[in-house]
């Protein structure tokens, strides 16, 4: 089973993309900003990431930049799942290594389809 | 909704456009044309039928046609066609049409233009293997609402989400606001017309792949034999026909046959000429241009558009 950590400070979020995610037999994990989710992947690497961007302490762009320089960064897929729509926006997350993303608000045909085009399943 | 009138609305549906509305598809008769017996004030749906069969009010009945045709259509939609047509048939058709140098595609259901631009998209990426070359890719659909907006090429947010990766919509649309438009060297490789899959496919030329997905589900088995047979009349012998997921040629004439090796399209059936198989080509009939045709080139690559603040 494949592991994908939710990154996001709305708790509504995190519970809506972990019924969807759980649905799909991921094995769901969770943080609330980018700091908790750097210390959870220096101990344990996930998966994948579904990443939101604008988070307290560290965002989700900081996150992603300290992420890929993890030994083990690389590898794993991160998907931006954010309210930030704006097309500028998009490239700076996909040219600092993102995926995939997703513009909020989203439903569970989008997230299945980003999951689907970076081959999680 | 009375059983009558439903049964009188298909019998005039059939008549007119060839389309068949068994029971299972009275939803769609309740969430699309009773809005329009509401709008114009209608007593019901047997006042609606009434009008339609007095052949008055060509506009309504117009609507009413175009209500019932709706598709759901999204980017690269279902994936595999758009795989095996960017990997099987492209390849194929490039290697026995060197002489040529010319494509043409016939999207038959194009409705709101998510396929058609998947499929120019692809066209685009390829193009480096296609020097030289004219391509035409034709999008027709009954419904006239839904082309205006294929030929606007405005997106919604969820729009452009379904189906259309990341790195497609950066490289293909820029951002209009709320919308998602895609770029005028992809509009312009889209030949958009209305077309009832009734009339005379003669008029559109010929065509080396045809993507009629998801469209023959609206018709009896003899007009989808019939649409079938006129389409084998215009497709090269070595070309290939692609249809929705849960549609099959099966029980519908000889005229194709599934490519049994891929599994993703149809071929001329009896004739021997399924892709990879020898071809001779001289025999086809030169395709009517409906458009001056222009030679493929790359697009530009996205560039990041300054108006749009970062937050």
């Amino acid at each position: 089973m494949k592991q994908i950590l939710v990154v996001d400070d709305s708790p509504v979020v995190r519970k809506i993309a972990r019924r969807i995610l759980t649905d799909m037999e991921f094995d769901v994990a969770e943080a609330e900003d980018g700091s908790e989710a750097l210390r959870f992947c220096s101990e344990k690497m996930p998966d994948a990431i579904l990443l939101d961007w604008d988070m307290p302490v560290m965002d989700g762009l900081e996150f992603l930049q300290a992420f890929r320089k993890l030994p083990d960064g690389k590898s794993p897929k991160v998907v931006f799942c954010t309210a930030q729509n704006h097309q500028q926006s998009i490239m700076r997350a996909m040219t600092a290594g993102a995926d995939e993303y997703i513009m909020k608000p989203f439903d569970e045909m989008i997230l299945r389809d980003k999951l689907e085009q970076v081959g999680l399943v | 909704m009375q059983q009558q009138s439903f049964d009188a609305l298909c019998a005039y549906l059939k008549r007119t456009s060839g389309l068949i509305l068994d029971q299972s598809k009275q939803y769609l008769i309740e969430s699309r044309v009773l809005p329009i017996v509401k709008r114009e004030k209608l007593g019901g749906l047997a006042d609606l039928v009434l009008i339609l069969e007095r052949g008055t009010n060509q506009a309504l009945a117009k609507e009413v046609v175009e209500a019932m045709t709706i598709n759901e259509t999204y980017f690269f939609r279902d994936r595999t066609p758009f795989d095996k047509f960017r990997d099987v048939v492209l390849p194929k058709i490039i290697s026995a049409r060197q002489t040529e140098r010319t494509l043409r595609v016939w999207v038959a259901a194009a409705s709101t233009g998510q396929e058609p631009y998947s499929l120019a998209m692809i066209l685009d990426e390829m193009s480096n293997k296609m020097p030289g070359w004219r391509v035409e890719l034709v999008a027709t659909d009954i419904a006239e609402p839904q082309l205006t907006k294929a030929r606007s090429a405005t997106y919604t947010q969820f729009e452009v989400q379904r189906g259309l990766s990341t790195a497609h919509l950066l490289r293909y649309f820029t951002q209009q606001g709320d919308s998602w438009q895609a770029i005028d060297a992809l509009r312009s490789k889209v030949q958009f017309r209305q077309f009832n899959l009734l009339q005379d496919f003669a008029i559109l030329g010929r065509f080396d792949v045809i993507f009629c997905r998801n469209v023959l589900i609206y018709f009896d088995v003899a007009t989808k034999s019939d649409i079938l047979k006129r389409m084998g009349r215009i497709l090269a012998p070595d070309g290939a026909l692609f249809l929705g997921a849960s549609e099959s040629v099966i029980g519908l004439g000889t005229d194709f046959a599934p490519d049994t090796e891929h599994r993703a399209f149809h071929t001329r059936g009896g004739i021997g000429s399924a892709l990879g198989q020898p071809i001779k080509t001289s025999g086809i009939a030169p395709a009517t241009p409906m458009a001056a045709k222009t030679p493929i080139a790359p697009m530009a690559p996205a560039v990041p558009g300054s108006r749009f603040a970062t937050r």
